[in-house]
């Protein structure tokens, strides 16, 4: 499969270029806070409940809010039907966005209690882990959870030896490297890191820096979403 | 995973830590003693047996013949199982696999596959038949560092695995085509210092851990962070190159170099 032509990608985006995103903040009306993501061909709703009660209780710690993180595929959110209900991928994915959004809430302001954190996945196109993770921090400033930061995430790769952003499904699926970063920008800390495929060093001190400028031009997106929403009711 | 440490050896470690020292004498990038043993397991296609210090994973490899994915019927298979079983740790609990057994065989999977370790396209059957590789890693003694003595046993089980052809009528037994040696490192990050091959001690205290997976040529084949800690571009970068360069000498001292060792 040939990836780049003439300088430019399959969906004829440049190699630095990254999909249209859209943010909607308070797409739901029963969560305490929420977002719907729409990135390239991926449609995602994150919704965010809490902080309240922990159940079953044992779970519950004494200094500080626990922190749960559901990711979820619908059945018909990709091509052939998946079986619903949580599979390794997804138990997997579930981790490690949850310690991507951990570092950035001040959990010890809600001891004893949970901050719930469902993202669906309504229709996927490769990069769902890291607009997941963009819309549920989105999500999280919505319900109003105090965070040192907003968390921005999207993946970086390599199709045809050309290092890349934000991969769509056949580059994802064919090409020579995958790997989702999610950083709070604005001090620079990476809070999930994965990768697989191949890369050389120079490679991957490359994707690390493309990561960085795809990561800033998300939380430019997330912020200005959130300013519209809120924008005018700082008195309410 | 979730094993409590006392505050009092936290602050020691940390204090060691800050004059690059470690709380076993070790340097910041040294392993502790690898041992690797292959084949005890009769009734597998490939064992090995793995210990990095105190911690212990023995990884048994079954190869049968199976049917492939509708949609990749020209590639065989692999399934990578990891069980924490609960004589290993007391934090460990026996039922199904949690979140953190499966991000570890998850993450040994994509080192064995990404890294094209096994040339998959080579394990077609003539009777349109594939055969099917299960990885299992049984956890018996967890002192840190999992996932690298996970990997290494993973590698080293496939490395001296055979195909049992003559027991399902496929003519003569044969090695698994192994084309690439990936091997996984590990680092932690204890206030700026990098350290390899956590003890369980270390990795309790670190907020975060980052598993480098690289081949022969020293390419990246896989990396997973974990934890909820934060690590800068800088620190990764310094941690991948270092991972980069020790795999190349747990290699060379493991496998002298090459795959067929």
């Amino acid at each position: 499969m040939e990836f780049m032509k003439n300088g430019k990608r399959i969906d004829d985006r440049l190699p630095n270029e990254l999909r249209p995103i859209k943010f909607e903040v308070g797409a739901l009306e029963r969560a305490d806070g929420s977002c719907y993501v729409e990135h390239g061909g991926n449609k995602i709703m994150a919704a965010v409940y809490g902080p309240r009660a922990v159940h079953p209780r044992h779970l519950q710690q004494a200094n500080r809010a626990i922190i749960r993180y559901r990711y979820n595929m619908a059945s018909f959110s990709v091509e052939e039907r998946r079986r619903p209900g949580p599979d390794r991928r997804s138990v997997e994915i579930s981790k490690v966005s949850r310690q991507a959004i951990d570092p950035v809430i001040i959990k010890e302001f809600y001891p004893r209690s949970t901050i719930d954190i469902f993202v669906e996945i309504l229709q996927a196109d490769a990069g769902t882990r890291s607009a997941g993770i963009n819309a549920a921090s989105v999500a999280l400033a919505d319900a109003g959870v105090p965070m040192r930061g907003l968390i921005s995430s999207c993946a970086v790769g390599k199709v045809d030896d050309t290092v890349v952003l934000d991969l769509v499904k056949e580059e994802d699926n064919y090409g020579q490297a995958d790997m989702p970063v999610a950083m709070d920008v604005r001090t620079g800390e990476v809070t999930l890191l994965q990768m697989d495929g191949h890369l050389t060093l120079d490679e991957f001190e490359q994707a690390l820096e493309l990561s960085k400028i795809g990561c800033a031009s998300i939380a430019d997106m997330q912020r200005e979403a959130l300013i519209r929403k809120y924008r005018g009711k700082e008195d309410e | 995973m979730n094993d409590v440490i006392a505050e009092i050896k936290r602050d020691y470690i940390y204090e060691l830590a800050k004059r690059s020292e470690r709380a076993d004498g070790r340097a910041l990038d040294e392993y502790r003693p690898i041992q690797v043993e292959v084949g005890l397991i009769g009734k597998a296609e490939g064992s090995a047996r793995v210990k990095v210090g105190n911690t212990q994973v023995l990884v048994g490899v079954k190869i049968q013949p199976g049917e492939p994915f509708p949609d990749t019927p020209d590639t065989g298979v692999i399934i990578t199982n990891v069980e924490l079983v609960p004589l290993a740790s007391p934090s460990f609990e026996p039922g199904p696999p949690d979140e953190n057994a499966i991000e570890l065989a998850r993450v040994v999977d994509r080192g064995v596959r990404e890294s094209g370790a096994i040339d998959l396209s080579e394990l077609t059957l003539p009777d349109g038949k594939v055969w099917l590789i299960f990885i299992d890693v049984h956890v018996l003694d967890h002192d840190g560092n999992l996932m690298d003595a996970a990997a290494l046993g993973a590698l080293a089980a496939l490395v001296h695995a055979t195909k049992p052809c003559e027991r399902y009528g496929y003519g003569p037994d044969a090695p698994l085509p192994i084309k690439e040696s990936p091997i996984a490192v590990t680092a932690v990050d204890l206030d700026g210092e990098i350290m390899l091959d956590p003890s369980l001690d270390e990795e309790t205290i670190a907020s975060s851990k980052l598993t480098v997976i690289s081949g022969l040529q020293g390419a990246l084949a896989g990396m997973q962070k974990s934890g909820t800690g934060t690590l800068s571009v800088e620190e990764i970068a310094r941690i991948v190159k270092l991972a980069s360069s020790k795999a190349m000498q747990i290699r060379d001292d493991l496998f002298g170099g090459s795959t067929d060792g």
